[in-house]
């Protein structure tokens, strides 16, 4: 394509060449979204991407600003200033009782060393803490007990009210960097390579108290945790930044498996230089988790892995899964596995059995046809993948380019689509257009019925 | 748009400069023998071959009170266009027709001399001899200096199509009126001014008098006075009286605004175009602004400062003095704008009328299509909505109180006219013209009434050639004021007896002896509104003589119908007749909403079966009868239209081609009884005023029909890329030279729908990379390509977007985007096609758009395509219903399904829209193959 654009006569760039990313034609039969609506109002990068209830969501970067959006209409419904730096941690906190007036809150941690509550009904702000010391990088709410948690360079525990239950002594400079809830009142934090784990005890004196303690360090980890993610009640899983994945069991908190050598377990004799070349640090970092009851989900440099926790083994990979990193990735009700990449990209990837005999994975049209010419070594890429993972393989059933940046984070609204936050300032939903065209219509014949009556009948009378 | 191209032979562009129309010539044996009049200049649909100037133009003159007629100024001044026709006669003769008779100056019974605040008048005179009609507008202006404070004036538009002059006379007359208020109201200005400066001259020569008188007195120590000092004392006196009188003139001048605002129908001048107009001075912008208060108010109160001087006490005699010239009649400013006015009038009713028609009904058809016409019309079009929501607005009343408001608004005006228009206009005997006698091709009517009219025709045709050459032949073809006038003269006078033909008879009489003064009055203007009912119902019989009681007991039918606000004859008619009419009319608010209207069905009947369209377009008014009336014809109506007679009902229908030609042309007569209920419950329908042809916008049209042609004659994959636009996906358009880029966008522009009711979506030329917000906003964009690595990046982001984008690249010649395989952009992007002007192209495209729009629109309203019938019903029942519904009723095949449905979804779009706020742009595509096209 872009040889063609650039003209015949010169050389190819080979931009695209570069990469051996599979690649999916224009065609996707298979891809819902075909109906996009730009949303605009950040004036930098956006990172995070909050669902409110079932259609409204919050997005927030490094504007410091966040914004509230209606996800059905792409309405901006509220833009939040209070903060003066980049927003660093965005949690939902939700009233157990909805009758309640503030059912709606989000917590926004900011680098300006700042926790806001905000009213997402109102648009306005409830509260404001600015007593830390240090920026908090991650917030946890526990439902359960009615407390949220901030993670700094220590951590807090905070009531509804916003009233400082207990905090931790200095942890680190460094700060927590991620946190994830345990059962029995327990809490995971990722601080650089160790995972300690933190036990609320209620206080005997206070009705409402709380005390915090360190009940556990784990250093298995060789580098950074970058990724945490709870599993089920029994299990929680952590990646590190030199590619470790770790199981563990979340009530004895010990290990139960653990894959340390992704792209080690891929690695064959007749490699390319580009796949030793992924084994910098950076290439195999693990950047996010998912999971769901059977598999987690990680991404790991570029590519995405399915990591089955009934067979302790990868069943599926990409290893290439995008032309640079991948930030996040989720498994959606519907079976289909999203990830979005520092790219621009996101891509849907659908986990299949393997075949007997091993066909084409990806139908790659007419674009093959001038320019591209990478339809052979996708499908001897393929088949080697297929080798390796002898249980499933990832299909790519359709890719989302929008974004000319990063994208950061992706939130998925079921039936109202898909939401991608950028590095290019902009949020994107997604939308499955028939739906949405259908949604017209039924809005069109209400307003008709509305309007005049007779103009309806006229049309069924049409029609007959 | 809605216009077939064919039905306009010859359209007033010249497109001379194309290289396209340079074929080479045909062999000589081939070649079909020129017009034998060819050579006169004048084509052979030029109606008066003997008209001595070559187009339309308009003529200012003045009755100068020195010299008498005189021809002021043209309108393009332009020499060649009069050409050998002599102005100064025919300023004679037109200026010999001015009704006003009006009385300035000392009335009788009044110290002071009084303004008469005279109305202008309208008048359509012809003069068969020179092949010349005119619209004539008289007005006064007020100069100190003149006999009486006035000065007569007219502007006349000229032209040799006599039709033109009739069927626009409502529009031409709106606009002349607008002209004219224009320049009263610099007139009164400057008047007014002229009246301080003769105030303070006045004043400063009172104190010099009186200095004078005080110094002789002093000086004279006698007892007796001098006779100096007492001629000194005489002179004194007469100033002082003129000053008094002068000052009553000012308050006068300066109440206008105020005592004229009481009055319903006065409409102060605005200018509409302050922002435009770039030398506007900052008073005009005042005067605005400020529309509830009379902008006049402020002019007068800034003048500048001024030096008197003295007076002498003997004005200098009439002869001597030389006459103030219009421009110093009027305030510099206003009388520009006049001039502005008076050019655009030119512009707008340049050319055929048959173009001005047209472009008259499908104007006003466009309007009634208010949920699709955003699609593909201009969006200058749009902004003329807000008239036409006010006009809806009134058809939705009950019937009860559309009456009432017609009543209240017809009879608060027209109290104004001075007596003295009366006079003359009661000769005034309408009579049909252009009655095509001699056409075989009458078409069949009910028997009775083909005679009748047969009758009728054969009498004035008679009466018509008389008329015509006559030795003296100048015809006052009709007079808004006179008709007025008649309302209240003649509706009193036949009111209670029933039209006789004695009536009639003398007032043929009457007629012929006027007729022997060359002045021949052959109809009253066409305002349907202004004509009373009543005489109406009594001029038939001064024409026909025998048969026509029974003719005239059916149109006392159906007169009620028509001026519901004649409140003293719809006393004298039965309340049957209401009832039926207040029936047919809630039928029609039913049955036919607006949107609804069928507009296949109106061109279907214009044309014949061999699809040649043989009546000339209508003036919308009747356009708008023939849909209503075939609605009240049409099966659900058929009880309540049951009071209609049959031949009334056939002659609304178009199809009676001849019959509705004839009805237009002579409205005043049959014509308004023809207004069926429909019309009747939106009276307050203003006819739509001739739409102001922006001229660039024109030559816009044009040229990107010209390019278009160009266009899908060279690159032979046209259909595919016109595919693109119209199904919604970006069109990149890719080159290093930004002039072939921008013609190529400009040549493509005319197929991209509009998303919403802004600007068109189209991006001629952009340089920086594109982004995934810009194919949100545009789907038409002219990119550059450049060598440099910037040049890469935005390749490099055009390639990344591939998927939302076809790329035409205008240097390689090759275009990049899906298949089509439909027929429908076969139909709109013939490379083969015969047309050759870039507007009939243009043109031809809108008609197919339009075509498309319509089935969008079906599409998108029919409820059961896209919602279940009930609750059990499966969607993917609906979808195959919505599917059948495309291929087998609209009849699309393959790809163009996607245009409509992109179409359908843009209209909910826009419909859906709340008025408060703005859509939020989509952008919808498909995950579809590109192909790789080269030439």
């Amino acid at each position: 394509m872009l040889r063609w654009l650039i003209g015949g006569g010169r050389e190819p760039q080979g931009l695209a060449e570069k990469s051996s990313v599979q690649t999916i034609g224009e065609e996707q039969v298979q891809n819902p979204y075909t109906e996009l609506l730009v949303l605009k109002g950040h004036q930098d990068i956006v990172r995070f991407l909050v669902q409110i209830d079932d259609y409204r969501f919050a997005s927030a970067g490094d504007d410091g600003i966040i914004f509230l959006w209606n996800a059905q209409t792409g309405e901006k419904l509220f833009e939040l200033h209070g903060h003066t730096h980049k927003i660093t941690a965005i949690a939902p906190f939700f009233s157990s009782d909805a009758s309640e007036e503030n059912s709606h809150l989000i917590l926004t941690a900011s680098a300006d060393r700042a926790v806001i509550v905000w009213d997402c009904t109102t648009g306005r702000q409830v509260q404001k803490v600015s007593c830390f010391h240090s920026t908090v990088k991650c917030l946890t709410v526990l439902q359960r007990l009615d407390v949220w948690l901030s993670g700094g360079s220590d951590l807090c525990v905070w009531n509804r009210k916003l009233d400082l239950l207990c905090k931790t002594s200095h942890l680190t400079d460094a700060g927590i960097s991620a946190l994830v809830e345990l059962p029995k009142n327990c809490v995971a934090a990722a601080v650089g390579k160790e995972l300690i784990i933190f036990r609320l005890i209620a206080s005997s004196d206070k009705s409402e108290g709380w005390n915090i303690l360190e009940v556990k360090r784990l250093v298995d980890h060789q580098d950074n945790i970058l990724s945490l993610v709870s599993v089920n009640d029994l299990t929680f899983a952590t990646g590190s930044h030199v590619g470790e994945l770790i199981v563990w069991d979340a009530l004895d908190w010990t290990k139960q498996a653990s894959e340390c050598n992704f792209w080690d377990s891929s690695v064959q004799p007749d490699t390319r230089t580009e796949i030793k070349l992924s084994q910098s640090p950076n290439e195999t970092s693990v950047q996010h988790l998912a999971s769901d009851e059977e598999n987690v989900y990680a991404a790991v440099g570029k590519g995405i892995y399915v990591y089955n926790l009934q067979m302790k083994r990868v069943i599926a990979c990409q290893r290439t899964a995008h032309d640079s990193s991948v930030l996040h990735i989720e498994m959606l009700p519907n079976r289909q596995l999203i990830s979005c990449s520092e790219d621009g990209s996101v891509r849907i990837w659908e986990i299949r059995e393997k075949q007997q005999l091993p066909t084409e994975p990806v139908p790659t049209g007419f674009f093959n046809m001038w320019g591209f010419g990478r339809a052979n070594k996708q499908a001897n890429q393929a088949k080697k993948v297929q080798e390796n993972t002898p249980m499933h393989f990832l299909e790519l059933v359709g890719d989302l380019i929008g974004h000319s940046s990063a994208v950061q984070m992706f939130l998925y609204f079921s039936e109202l689509g898909l939401v991608t936050c950028s590095a290019d300032h902009l949020v994107i939903l997604w939308k499955d257009g028939e739906r949405e065209s259908r949604l017209r219509s039924l809005t069109l014949f209400q307003k008709l019925a509305q309007n005049d009556l007779s103009k309806a009948e006229f049309c069924m009378f049409l029609w007959k | 748009m809605i216009s077939a191209p064919d039905v306009v032979a010859f359209t007033r562009e010249e497109e001379l400069g194309d290289e396209l129309y340079r074929e080479p010539p045909l062999p000589e044996e081939y070649s079909v023998p020129l017009f034998p009049f060819a050579g006169h200049g004048a084509n052979p649909w030029a109606k008066v071959a003997s008209s001595k100037f070559s187009r339309d133009f308009i003529l200012i003159s003045e009755f100068s009170e020195q010299v008498g007629p005189q021809p002021l100024l043209t309108i393009p001044d332009d020499a060649k266009v009069p050409g050998s026709f002599d102005l100064n006669y025919f300023s004679l003769r037109i200026m010999s027709v001015d009704y006003q008779a009006s009385f300035v100056g000392h009335p009788p019974g009044c110290a002071y001399p009084k303004l008469n605040f005279v109305e202008d008048s309208k008048v359509v005179l012809g003069d068969s001899k020179e092949g010349a009609f005119a619209y004539v507008h008289h007005l006064t202006l007020y100069d100190l200096e003149a006999r009486g404070f006035v000065r007569p004036f007219c502007m006349a538009y000229i032209s040799a199509d006599e039709h033109k002059i009739m069927q626009q006379f409502q529009e031409l007359s709106a606009e002349f009126s607008k002209a004219s208020e224009c320049l009263k109201t610099g007139n009164r200005k400057a008047f007014a001014s002229e009246l301080e400066k003769k105030l303070k001259d006045l004043d400063y020569t009172r104190t010099v008098l009186h200095n004078e008188t005080e110094i002789q007195k002093k000086a004279n120590d006698k007892g007796y006075y001098t006779t100096q000092a007492i001629e000194k004392a005489n002179e004194l006196a007469s100033v002082e009286k003129s000053i008094i009188e002068h000052q009553d003139l000012l308050k006068q001048i300066r109440s206008y605004p105020y005592r004229k605002l009481k009055e319903s129908d006065f409409h102060p001048y605005e200018p509409e175009c302050t922002l435009d107009q770039a030398g506007a001075g900052s008073e005009q912008d005042l005067a605005a602004s400020d529309p509830a208060e009379p902008g006049e108010m402020h002019l007068y109160s800034r003048l500048p400062s001024y030096t008197p001087k003295l007076i002498k006490a003997k004005p200098a005699k009439c002869f001597d003095k030389k006459l103030k010239t219009l421009e110093e009649l009027c305030d510099i400013y206003f009388f520009t704008q006049t001039l502005d006015q008076l050019h655009h009038i030119e512009r707008t009713f340049r050319g055929d009328v048959c173009y001005l028609l047209t472009n008259q009904i499908s104007r006003a058809l466009l309007k009634q299509q208010n949920i699709t016409n955003f699609l593909f019309e201009d969006v200058s079009f749009l902004d003329e909505k807000a008239p036409e929501n006010r006009d809806r607005g009134c058809q939705g009343l009950s019937q009860d109180a559309a009456d009432r408001k017609c009543s209240e608004e017809s009879s608060t005006p027209k109290v104004v006219i001075s007596l003295g228009s009366y006079k003359s206009s009661v000769e005034c005997v309408p009579i049909k013209m252009e009655q095509d006698m001699d056409d075989p091709q009458e078409p069949a009517m009910t028997e009775s009434i083909t005679f009748e009219h047969q009758e009728n025709l054969d009498y004035l045709d008679a009466d018509l050639k008389g008329s015509i050459s006559s030795g003296e032949s100048i015809e006052v073809l009709g007079t808004e004021k006179s008709a007025s006038g008649l309302m209240k003269s003649e509706s009193q006078a036949s009111l209670p007896i029933s039209p006789s033909p004695q009536v009639g008879r003398s007032k043929v009489g009457s007629r012929r002896t006027v007729s022997e003064d060359s002045i021949e009055v052959l109809s009253t203007c066409p305002s349907e509104s202004l004509i009373p009912e009543d005489f109406k119902a009594s001029y038939p019989s001064a024409i026909n003589e025998e048969p026509y009681v029974d003719d005239e007991e059916g149109g006392l039918r159906f007169n009620p119908r028509l001026n519901p606000d004649n409140t003293d004859e719809q006393e004298d008619v039965s309340n049957q007749e209401n009832l039926a009419q207040i029936d047919s009319a809630c039928c029609i608010g039913k049955e036919s909403p607006n949107f609804l209207e069928p507009l296949p069905e109106l061109g279907q009947k214009q044309c014949d079966e061999d699809g040649v369209v043989r009546i000339p377009p209508q003036p919308y008014r009747q356009a708008e009868q023939g849909l209503h009336s075939s609605f009240v014809g049409s099966p659900p109506c058929d009880s309540a239209s049951g009071g209609l007679l049959p031949h009334e009902l056939d002659s609304r229908y178009p199809t009676a081609g001849r019959e509705v030609s004839r009805t237009s042309l002579d409205e005043c007569s049959d014509s308004t009884s023809y207004i069926s209920s429909a019309a009747s419950t939106c009276s307050d329908r203003t006819p739509s005023p001739a739409h102001p042809v922006c001229l660039a916008n024109e030559r816009h049209k044009k040229k990107a029909g010209q390019n278009a042609l160009r266009f899908i004659r060279q690159y032979p994959f046209a259909h595919p890329a016109i595919y693109s636009l119209l199904s919604g996906r970006t069109l990149v358009v890719l080159g290093e030279d930004e002039a072939i880029v921008k013609k190529l966008v400009t040549a493509l522009s005319i197929f991209v729908p509009n998303c919403g009711a802004y600007a068109k979506p189209v991006k001629h030329w952009v340089t920086s990379p594109l982004h995934v917000v810009d194919f949100q906003k545009w789907k038409l964009i002219g990119l550059q390509r450049t060598v440099s690595p910037a040049g890469v990046n935005v390749l490099h982001a055009l390639s990344r977007y591939s998927r939302y984008v076809s790329i035409l690249d205008a240097d390689s010649k090759t275009l990049r985007c899906p298949m089509y395989k439909g027929t429908l952009v076969a139909r709109l992007a013939d490379h083969r096609t015969q047309i050759k002007r870039g507007s009939t192209y243009y043109m031809h495209v809108q008609s197919v758009l339009t075509q498309l729009c319509s089935k969008a629109f079906l599409y998108t309203f029919c409820h059961h395509l896209h919602l279940p019938i009930n609750e059990r019903e499966s969607e993917e029942s609906v979808v195959n219903r919505r599917m059948n519904f495309l291929k087998l009723h609209l009849g699309l095949a393959n790809e163009d399904i996607k245009i409509v449905q992109y179409l359908a979804e843009l209209l909910k779009l826009q419909y859906i829209q709340e008025p408060g706020q703005g859509v939020n742009p989509l952008l919808r595509f498909d995950y579809v193959p590109s192909f790789l096209y080269k030439i």
